[in-house]
């Protein structure tokens, strides 16, 4: 659908790399692309605005000016600032010394409060081991006690209800006493959706809190929300000053600005993400994958960080002094190998290509085993052999293929496709461009 | 432009005449309360933008009103594209002083949210509304509260499809509302197939010849391309039952929803065509700007607003009072 903040950084600093210096200009030009960016993904405006200036003090500095690529750099600062301020890695809810532990779910009609509880709840039956209930307070919206009943007990957890007559501040105070009675550790109360305009509602909301003494609230709030994400937690923190934030729907493709901006109003970290419409689609959140979907580009960061943190210099150097002394072997390919798969699985790798999982991609046959059949043909080889593969006879395959448990087709061909790469290697250091098919490997 | 339920609705039907028209102190009474919240707001310019932003027409003044869109969920390139079109004109000097220029912007927000054929035709026996959205956005909800103008306003009988058979507890809560607007549910045990619950309530309609079919649909996010594959086959389960229905397909949209609408939109149009939208809790303080980038970028109208929880909170959609509430000046 759109740019990924990446490519347009790109071309915004395209020209950086040739002058060798970034101008204030140029940072100005970046940090509109950034504040396109963000706005496209909802983050309050505002947020965005001192967003963009903090970043853009970074930007002007050596990190980024004496960089090769000054562009992705801008994108690793962004996502680092981001994540910075989307705050560290989250915690569970805390569990009270003395149980039942008391969990308050509040949240906007049609966030997803209902089914955030249910998620919950299985969520800590499942990681925790514990003993959950919950209460059914929402006796506002038609059929959401049925709708927790059902959820509920789809989790695995008791459901306290008493249909939508009774006040819900003594529905939840009956919940606590029943949930101290059987011994339950976690008791998880569940709040009409509001309006928060509704003042009403919003009292009502304070009373429970004030009756139950939740040891967390919970704040449910749609991935989806755009900037009025700011007005919703301020009035949420007003009324119920909640704990943490419960991110829902993000298995759609909005970008979950609102995220960032609920953080950066009120303080107040993100807890959990609701990924899909399965009951086990909740986990924990995480900062930088959120920042990565705000920018719209996978996990390149991760993948960037991965290559800087995998990539040995030194290493690199020798490389290219050999493949100028065309003296690279068997064994700097199997080293290279490593070096490329010690970021993940190749499948995986690809995934986290912007654009890559939206192309429906996912089944396209990158087979890791492949990887490892070569791998174990070239360590089944002697050095002198890896050295040198033109010594390579009949029955020294032969052996290879035993040795490495693969065929004397496998080793041919391996045999054959590094004598192609020599031959391109040798070209590119001559300055010819070799043909496609020589690329692949001519196969 | 529909204003009242009567202009929304063509229900070539004389029962229609009956309705009483809408007092038109209640149609005002909302907006002005809907101004009211927005005032509150930290952000609504208001009176500041006739008074002071405008006086002087530099970049911070264009800035300012540009934050004001952007904060209004209008998302970034319809705000470019109203700004820059308000300060080209503005500086070819056809407008003066601040109230010209609020009256135009006003005008070209209008414009960008009027988007083709805002009525809803339902003068085919029976007419077929099928209302389909995101999980959360207010279907069933609005749906009620349709069928309650329909039965109160227009004299009109109906008929509810539940085919929402996904979520717990969906059918229950279109059975409290179809008591409530006092329309029959056809329904099936939860889990069935949505297809077939459509086509039996179509048949309903028509063999005890009701007025209108309104079908709710299970929420699904646009991004579930089986579900939305099921949606498409739920409305071909409908023409094939009654050629050329549904006659109308809704689309509920949350006015707290940002950007991420324009994608909604763009999708469900493309899995069931849809004909309008309606922008739902927008009496919260989010002002729906979404609505105005899905009618400028995929020329699907806005047809209905929900602004409150009650069965008469649904009203017919008024681009000029939809304006001003969005930039939350008065008058008009």
């Amino acid at each position: 659908m759109l740019e990924t903040l990446s490519d347009r950084l790109q071309s915004a600093l395209s020209d950086v790399r040739s002058r060798g210096k970034l101008t204030e200009e140029d940072v100005a030009k970046a940090m509109r692309q950034v504040r396109l960016a963000l706005l496209e993904a909802d983050v309050n405006f505002q947020v965005v605005k001192e967003f963009t200036a903090a970043v853009g003090e970074r930007a002007r500095g050596g990190e980024v000016l004496d960089a090769l690529n000054p562009g992705q750099q801008v994108v690793k600062l962004v996502g680092e600032e981001l994540t910075a301020l989307m705050g560290g890695s989250a915690r569970d809810i805390a569990f009270a010394p003395r149980p039942p532990t008391i969990v308050l779910m509040a949240g906007l009609q049609g966030s997803g409060k209902t089914t955030a509880c249910a998620k919950l709840a299985r969520h800590l039956r499942e990681e925790h081991g514990r003993d959950v209930a919950l209460a059914a307070c929402d006796t506002y919206r038609p059929a959401a006690v049925d709708q927790l009943v059902k959820v509920g007990s789809a989790a695995g957890a008791a459901v306290y209800e008493q249909g939508t007559d009774p006040d819900p501040v003594e529905i939840a105070a009956w919940a606590v006493d029943r949930a101290r009675a059987e011994e339950r550790d976690v008791l998880i109360v569940d709040t009409s959706g509001r309006l928060h305009v509704d003042r009403e509602l919003m009292e009502e909301l304070a009373r429970i809190r004030k009756r139950v003494k939740p040891h967390d609230v919970l704040l449910v709030v749609d991935a989806m929300t755009g900037q009025d994400a700011v007005n919703v937690a301020e009035a949420f923190s007003d009324a119920a000053e909640f704990d943490g934030v419960v991110l829902t729907k993000l298995d759609g493709d909005a970008r979950g600005g609102a995220a960032l901006s609920v953080k950066a109003v009120t303080g107040k970290p993100i807890l959990y993400a609701s990924t899909g419409e399965k009951l086990e689609a909740f986990e924990r959140f995480h900062p930088d994958r959120m920042a990565q979907r705000i920018l719209g580009m996978g996990d390149m960061m991760t993948l960037i960080e991965k290559a800087e943190r995998e990539f040995d210099e030194e290493q690199a150097a020798e490389l290219e002094r050999k493949i100028r002394k065309q003296q690279f072997t068997l064994d700097d390919f199997l080293a290279q190998m490593k070096q490329v798969r010690r970021m993940g699985p190749l499948s995986g790798l690809l995934k986290m290509l912007p654009g890559v999982s939206g192309l429906g991609l996912g089944d396209l046959k990158v087979d890791d085993r492949d990887l490892d059949r070569l791998q174990a043909i070239i360590t089944s080889m002697t050095p002198e052999e890896r050295a040198h593969p033109e010594i390579l006879n009949g029955s020294r395959r032969r052996r290879i293929a035993r040795g490495s448990g693969t065929t004397v087709q496998a080793v041919n061909q391996l045999v054959k496709q590094f004598g192609q790469m020599q031959k391109v290697m040798r070209q590119l250091q001559q300055g010819k461009m070799p043909s496609l098919s020589q690329l692949a490997g001519g196969r | 432009m529909a204003r009242t339920w009567r202009e929304l609705f063509v229900a070539g039907d004389d029962r229609a005449e009956l309705a009483e028209p809408e007092p038109e102190e209640q149609r005002r009474g909302f907006f002005a309360r809907l101004r009211d919240n927005m005032a509150k707001s930290r952000q609504a310019l208001g009176a500041e933008l006739q008074a002071s932003v405008f006086q002087t027409l530099d970049d911070d003044a264009w800035e300012r009103l540009e934050e004001t869109l952007i904060y209004a969920d209008v998302g970034a390139p319809t705000t470019a594209a109203i700004v820059q079109r308000l300060e080209t004109e503005a500086g070819s000097g056809g407008l003066a002083g601040g109230e010209a220029l609020t009256g135009r912007l006003c005008e070209l927000l209008a414009d960008a949210a009027r988007g083709g054929d805002d009525t809803i035709d339902l003068r085919a026996r029976p007419a077929v509304v099928l209302v389909t959205g995101v999980n959360g956005t207010g279907k069933t909800t609005t749906i009620g509260k349709i069928a309650w103008h329909l039965r109160n306003e227009l004299g009109l009988s109906v008929v509810l499809g539940a085919a929402d058979t996904f979520r717990a507890a969906a059918v229950e809560q279109l059975a409290a509302w179809g008591e409530r607007a006092g329309a029959e549910v056809v329904r099936a045990a939860e889990g069935a197939d949505p297809g077939a619950v459509a086509y039996d309530a179509v048949e309903v309609a028509r063999s005890r010849t009701r007025d209108v079919a309104i079908i709710d649909t299970a929420g699904r996010l646009h991004t579930q391309e089986h579900l939305m594959e099921e949606l498409a086959k739920v409305r071909r389960v409908i023409d094939r039952q009654l050629p050329g229905a549904p006659h109308e397909t809704l689309l509920t949209i949350d006015a707290t929803t940002g950007q991420n609408g324009l994608r909604q939109a763009l999708l469900f149009k493309q899995a069931v065509d849809v004909t309008g939208i309606v922008l739902t809790k927008l009496d919260g303080t989010a002002k729906g700007g979404i609505a105005l980038a899905i009618a400028q970028e995929l020329g699907v109208p806005v047809k209905l607003i929900g602004i409150g929880e009650g069965l008469e909170d649904l009203r017919p959609f008024d681009p000029d009072d939809f304006a001003r509430a969005l930039l939350g000046v008065s008058g008009g």
